[in-house]
């Protein structure tokens, strides 16, 4: 493994109980003339919540959708460095960004399960599509997964219903649930309660903190206290830059940069 | 899943991918080929003609298939006083209905109306053409055309029998129906389009409906509009089978709007199939030709001013 | 400001609001002249034989235009077939691989070609299936009606796959679907409704055309045995009993006028109940 460049990571000397999952040596990513990512190396911890934070427009959401190669969707986009998923070259020639997305699942600010499906449908869209037809295999892994997003209990009478007919915060555990039944080895979440009532918000507090003990988690958030809440380390970013990153405690009670500190204290941000 | 049991389904998403995207560009490309069909058909088809009479198709007035001698001048004199007298008739209605519906109609009153407009739109040719032969012709040639030569009948144009009906006006009428709905719903597109800070802007200046309307909406959209009437225009050069149907099919070049004419759209729809010979059909095929050089060359004028007008993307529509 | 001056500019915008109101009833005036004298003139026409009876010769009473009614919905099918697919994966290209230079020309050409006048069609696939086939002939009647779709089609379609919102493409390629199969699963299930309304569209719109089939599908008085035979349209039909001197002909183009009316504007007025709640769910 190269020599970590940024001193805010080696400062930390992290040293992950489950191992490391994803491992990112001198990630910067371009829009066009923007370098909107700026040399970032980090370690994620496996079977944890690491938690970016910083203010809007910090690169929070292009690192995290370079961890499954979803920034190339955009052709403007231009990507250096590197990243290993579980010791892989998810970035080396001849592995495909299909491939590599589904081995690291995302989902998204606002929820999107797909309308023309219903509920089952929906969960195992990802399943279907990459070939797999087992009826019974698949009913098993729609209430698996459904189970793991804690929507079971709520949909279980009711799978052929239309995913649309769900509520806000049902629908981004649909998401969830539909993530989860491709078996990611890593979960990115961008921001994935942003849109919901505090009611909602809590259930996807709690399902992130049950989930980290198959999943390793990457969540995008604006909102401190989530942050705190359900994450096990916290990355502070800003203007593209991996200001800190180290365990969440001490984030928010200790940090050792002055920015880190005004931010997360709600001086600026 | 292991990452080793996936490796034979990313050669089949890497070659599907690529495959489809192929077929896809492919289907996209066809509309090129379909532009290339119709110039090469055309071409091919007009080699004869354009072998035997030179540039004079274009100027000579003789249309006489008896002695196989054949000059595009009357189709194409009737083909653009047919669309003038549509222009003239259609612009100012269409462009009228366009402000009604997007400026000054109750709210109510904007949906059904447009809606009654596309329907218009959806009216087949031939059944206007029908509507034409058997109550339009029929209206004009009485009281209508007697009416006009009573009045404006010192002008040429208003001159000579009026008891034919089927007529080079009768033509220009026909048109304006067939392509008011595409001046209005393309007209109403590009108003709908004007940004509503330049309304406001004038309201809160005191102005009334009509004069917001003058000022800040028609001003701003007046090369949107244009483009509208110049896509109408191509619409009504093109025009083929009401305007076969009411205009009398005669290849003639006279100054009386009640005399019979032709286009060159209704030369080839009224003469195609009787046409035998190698050169009859061939100066049918110079006659398509064009007709397709001008309908493309307006076609263009009109996309271009359409696409550089700000902001609207205004699909065509027949 | 004056009362004179303000009275004359409320009289003007009164006298605006009259005028234009004016000119929208002359737009609509002829819709309701045509559909009046259609029912008028049509309805009364229509019976039973109308719509089983092959047409009589000239003299005889009666009969009806069964072959021509086949003849019209085996025309669109052909179109269908050959004009759909090509016209739905172009708009699929249109839409979901965008962004290029060369997608501006084919959208540009795609426009072009929809203002080719539809006689221009016709005599372009005489040369190209009715000279080499030695005749005019139902294949070249379908052939040329889905050649004229082809841009109706690309262009809807690529339009309503751009309402697709972006997070449902996003969604699918996060969980590592393949591009394609995200576009034919996901993106075209999506806008499906979307597509079938611009497809009906199209088809009405050919349904009606006459100019292209004069000299493909020429007509025919009786039935079409095969797709190299001649085939009889409505339109062509309304067409040529419109320009005959009978008064029964006549009566038969009423009435196969209200009939063809009917079809083109009841799919008009179906797809726009159809499409009435696209996308109203929240994306």
């Amino acid at each position: 493994m190269p020599a970590t460049p940024n001193p805010a990571t080696a400062a930390t000397g992290l040293n992950f109980p489950a191992g490391t999952a994803l491992t990112a040596r001198g990630l910067s990513v371009h829009f066009g003339r923007n370098k909107v990512l700026k040399e970032v190396s980090i370690d994620i911890a496996a079977k944890a919540v690491t938690a970016i934070i910083g203010p809007s427009g910090c690169g929070k959401s292009t690192f995290l959708r370079a961890l499954n190669r979803m920034h190339e969707l955009n052709p403007d986009a231009r990507m250096e460095g590197d990243i290993r998923l579980f010791g892989d070259d998810i970035y080396a020639r001849g592995v495909e960004p299909v491939i590599v997305r589904r081995r690291v699942g995302m989902v998204f600010q606002k929820s999107n399960p797909f309308p023309t499906m219903s509920i089952a449908e929906n969960v195992t869209v990802g399943l279907r599509l990459n070939g797999l037809r087992d009826k019974k295999l698949l009913a098993e892994r729609i209430e698996q997964s459904l189970q793991m997003a804690a929507l079971w209990d709520e949909v279980k009478d009711r799978l052929n219903a239309p995913a649309i007919s769900l509520s806000g915060g049902q629908q981004q555990r649909l998401c969830i649930a539909r993530a989860l039944a491709v078996q990611p080895e890593v979960l990115l979440m961008d921001e994935p309660a942003s849109a919901l009532d505090p009611l909602a918000t809590q259930k996807i507090e709690d399902l992130i903190v049950h989930l980290k003990k198959d999943y390793t988690i990457v969540i995008v958030t604006h909102n401190m206290q989530q942050a705190a809440r359900s994450s096990d380390y916290t990355a502070f970013f800003y203007l593209g830059e991996l200001i800190e990153f180290g365990p969440t405690a001490k984030i928010f009670t200790n940090p050792s940069q002055k920015r880190t500190e005004d931010y997360v204290t709600g001086r600026f941000g | 899943m292991n990452p080793a049991n996936r490796q034979p389904d990313r050669a089949k998403s890497q070659h599907g991918d690529s495959a489809f995207k192929w077929l896809t560009l492919a289907m996209a490309l066809v509309i090129f080929v379909l532009i290339g069909l119709i110039g090469f058909e055309l071409l091919r088809g007009a080699q004869v003609s354009m072998h035997k009479f030179g540039w004079r198709f274009l100027v000579s007035s003789d249309w006489d298939p008896v002695n196989d001698v054949y000059g595009a001048l009357p189709a194409i004199f009737g083909t653009v006083v047919s669309s003038l007298i549509a222009l003239i008739i259609a612009v100012p209605i269409s462009v009228a209905t366009a402000v009604y519906l997007t400026e000054l109609a109750p709210q109510w009153l904007r949906q059904p109306l447009i809606m009654f407009i596309e329907l218009l739109a959806a009216v087949p040719s031939v059944i206007l053409g029908l509507w034409g032969i058997f109550v339009m012709v029929p209206f004009l040639r009485d009281p209508v055309f007697p009416f006009l030569q009573k009045y404006l009948g010192f002008l040429p144009l208003f001159k000579g029998p009026t008891y034919i009906g089927s007529s080079m006006l009768a033509g220009g009428i026909i048109v304006a129906i067939m392509i008011i709905p595409i001046i209005t719903s393309v007209s109403r597109e590009i108003l709908r389009s004007v940004p509503g800070l330049q309304r406001e802007a004038a309201y809160a200046l005191g102005a009334t409906r009509w004069e917001v309307t003058r000022i800040a909406v028609l001003s701003y959209a007046k090369k949107g509009l244009f483009g509208a009437v110049i896509l109408g225009l191509g619409r009504a050069l093109g025009e083929t089978m009401a305007v076969t149907m009411v205009i009398g099919n005669s290849s003639q070049i006279v100054a009386s709007l009640f005399a019979p004419a032709n286009t060159l759209a209704s030369v080839i729809a009224s003469e195609f199939n009787e046409a035998t010979g190698p050169i009859y059909p061939s100066a049918l095929f110079e006659l398509g030709l064009v007709l397709l050089g001008v309908t493309v060359l307006v076609n263009i004028l009109a996309q271009l001013l359409l696409k550089t007008f700000a902001g609207p993307s205004v699909k065509p529509q027949h | 400001m004056t009362v004179s001056n303000h009275n004359w500019r409320k009289f003007k915008n009164a006298f605006m609001q009259t005028l234009t109101f004016v000119c929208a009833i002359l737009v609509v005036l002829p819709l309701v002249l045509v559909f009046y004298h259609l029912v008028k003139e049509g309805f009364s026409a229509l019976n039973w034989n109308f719509f089983t009876k092959l047409p009589k010769a000239v003299g005889e009473h009666g009969g009806g235009m069964v072959n021509a009614i086949a003849g019209t919905f085996i025309l669109l099918l052909q179109a269908a077939i050959f004009g759909v697919p090509i016209g739905v994966l172009g708009g699929v290209y249109l839409s979901e691989y965008g962004g290029s230079k060369l997608n501006w020309w084919i959208r540009f050409a795609a426009d072009i070609l929809n203002g080719v006048p539809s006689i221009t069609w016709g005599v372009v696939v005489y040369g190209l299936l009715v000279v080499p086939m030695h005749g005019p002939s139902a294949l070249a009647g379908g052939i040329v009606l889905g050649m004229m779709m082809i841009p109706l089609v690309m262009r809807t379609t690529e339009e309503v796959l751009q309402l697709v919102p972006g997070g449902y493409r996003e969604a699918a390629m996060a969980l590592g679907i393949a591009k394609w199969k995200t576009t034919v699963q996901i993106v075209i299930r999506t806008a499906l409704k979307g597509i079938v309304t611009g497809v009906l569209l199209a088809l009405s719109r050919v349904a009606g055309e006459t100019a292209p089939l004069i000299f493909t599908a020429f007509g025919n008085l009786g039935w079409a045995h095969k797709l190299t035979e001649p085939i009889a349209a409505m339109p062509l039909l309304i067409f040529n009993y419109a320009i005959s001197p009978y008064d029964d002909w006549h009566r038969q183009a009423w009435a196969g006028a209200f009939v063809l009316l009917m079809l083109v504007l009841a799919i008009n007025v179906g797809v726009r109940f159809l499409t009435r709640d696209r996308f109203k769910q929240k994306a």
